[in-house]
């Protein structure tokens, strides 16, 4: 379970994150939406660690992801992140990628993590790439081989950070086809994204964000379906 | 023209030649191994926190890239003896071959740092790595790639430079043992072209390898 207790965020003056609270349960896929700037992105590096808070808690399985004390590598190994702009390791070849974080993080012996990375990469449909460099790589089977990257070291939670926006359009779908698996699979998921009718398709719940804060939450029905709030209703006006 | 070529006695002296060039690789191999350890620590004391540190790489970096390398070398050897701290002829042009070598390459890897995207580290460190990890495992190798062409000319640049050692007093060199040749023969033309050959054919040599090692590290 991820418990996000009243989190404020600022980058120097500008504070992009105030007072956030949400609870994400086991198995649950929680899509967050709304305009760009509006904290979505800069939450999700929070939950793992990657960026700092000022304020408040996340915790993660009850553990304090900010606590002083808190081991974040080790944490982190339950925690994968797929991010906009995919960060394949450009001097690995698709199989290392996927293989490093598991030999060097988790220790496992070489044939061990090659037998996992061909897993993970055959479930996002790339195991013909194994041997190849991500330059080779399309934007979209590059972001799918950073899933399986993250898949890798068996995680408990994904984060998608808007994972498709840098695609191009006829790249998306793969993309997309590939979480809607993970879904399926029973992963927990929190997704920023601006596709809204992906979003509607596989959310259990569906968050609007609005200037630093969730304007609105709920199943996609009600969110997207039936939006309570008028500035849901705006924004949903101006992505459809 | 009245210069009559013997080339026998000069090539008689090939292998005291010989062993010559291997104390002038000797000392480009030394100076560059330095250079890449002082390079190191200057490119991360210009990215420091500390004014003295940052004012002490940039005051390295401006007078090894800004003044002759021949002076580096009297520095080492008659500047230091003149505040009494004596080095013999072979440490006098490892320094200054090091100063020299450490102020171009410290730029060199300045650039070759910021050539990594910080996102890279962030991708790392979301997979659970720490920041050594990360680093070594991740940075490191990209920026070794960016480094890399650089390097070898720095090391081309330090085998010709240790020719300098000359003004110093080394004679064991290869320049030293040619200087010496041609004192005793007089056949100038001849043992200088044998000495430009071999510089020639060992900086081909470096070059070539180099190459060859960067085909098969570089596949990406």
């Amino acid at each position: 379970m991820i418990e996000i207790e009243n989190v404020h965020k600022s980058f120097g003056a500008l504070e992009v994150v105030k007072g956030v609270t949400m609870t994400v349960e086991k198995g649950e896929v929680v899509s967050v939406i709304g305009g760009s700037g509006s904290g979505k992105s800069t939450l999700l590096m929070c939950i793992n660690g990657l960026e700092p808070i000022n304020s408040g808690h996340i915790l993660v399985d009850g553990t304090d992801v900010h606590a002083r004390g808190t081991d974040i590598n080790r944490l982190r190994r339950k925690i994968g992140i797929v991010f906009q702009q995919w960060n394949a390791f450009p001097h690995l070849t698709v199989l290392e990628n996927v293989m490093l974080a598991p030999r060097k993080v988790l220790g496992k012996p070489k044939a061990e993590a090659e037998a996992i990375a061909v897993e993970k990469l055959s479930h996002v449909g790339l195991g013909e790439k194994l041997k190849v460099y991500p330059s080779k790589l399309s934007g979209g089977q590059q972001q799918r081989m950073a899933i399986a990257r993250a898949l890798a070291m068996s995680p408990d939670y994904m984060l998608f950070d808007e994972v498709t926006s840098a695609l191009d359009p006829q790249l998306v779908g793969e993309v997309l086809d590939t979480m809607r698996m993970l879904s399926s699979e029973g992963m927990t998921m929190i997704v920023v994204t601006h596709e809204i009718a992906f979003a509607r398709e596989v959310s259990d719940r569906v968050a609007f964000f609005h200037k630093g804060k969730i304007h609105e939450i709920g199943p996609p029905a009600q969110v997207i379906g039936n939006p309570q709030q008028p500035e849901t209703a705006t924004f949903l006006k101006s992505v459809l | 023209m009245n210069y009559t070529f013997h080339w026998r006695p000069a090539f008689r002296a090939l292998p005291d030649m010989l062993w010559g060039a291997l104390v002038t690789l000797e000392v480009a191999v030394l100076s560059m191994v330095l250079g890449v350890f002082f390079a190191v620590l200057l490119a991360l004391a210009s990215g420091s926190r500390f004014r003295a540190l940052r004012a002490f790489a940039t005051s390295w970096v401006e007078l090894a890239r800004n003044t002759p390398a021949l002076f580096q070398i009297y520095m080492a050897y008659f500047g230091l003896g003149s505040l009494g701290i004596y080095l013999d002829s072979f440490p006098a042009l490892l320094a200054g071959i090091t100063f020299n070598n450490a102020g171009y390459l410290a730029e060199t890897f300045r650039g070759g740092l910021r050539a990594v995207p910080p996102t890279q580290v962030r991708a790392a460190r979301s997979l659970g790595m720490g920041p050594v990890q990360a680093f070594r495992l991740i940075v490191l190798p990209q920026m070794f790639r960016v480094v890399f062409h650089p390097l070898t000319n720095q090391m081309v640049w330090a085998i010709l430079m240790t020719s300098l050692g000359v003004v110093v007093g080394l004679n064991n060199d290869l320049t030293g043992v040619t200087q010496d040749l041609n004192v005793k023969s007089f056949r100038s033309f001849e043992f200088f072209a044998i000495a430009a050959v071999i510089y020639y054919l060992i900086a081909k040599f470096v070059t070539g390898s180099a190459r060859l090692m960067a085909w098969r590290l570089f596949r990406y």
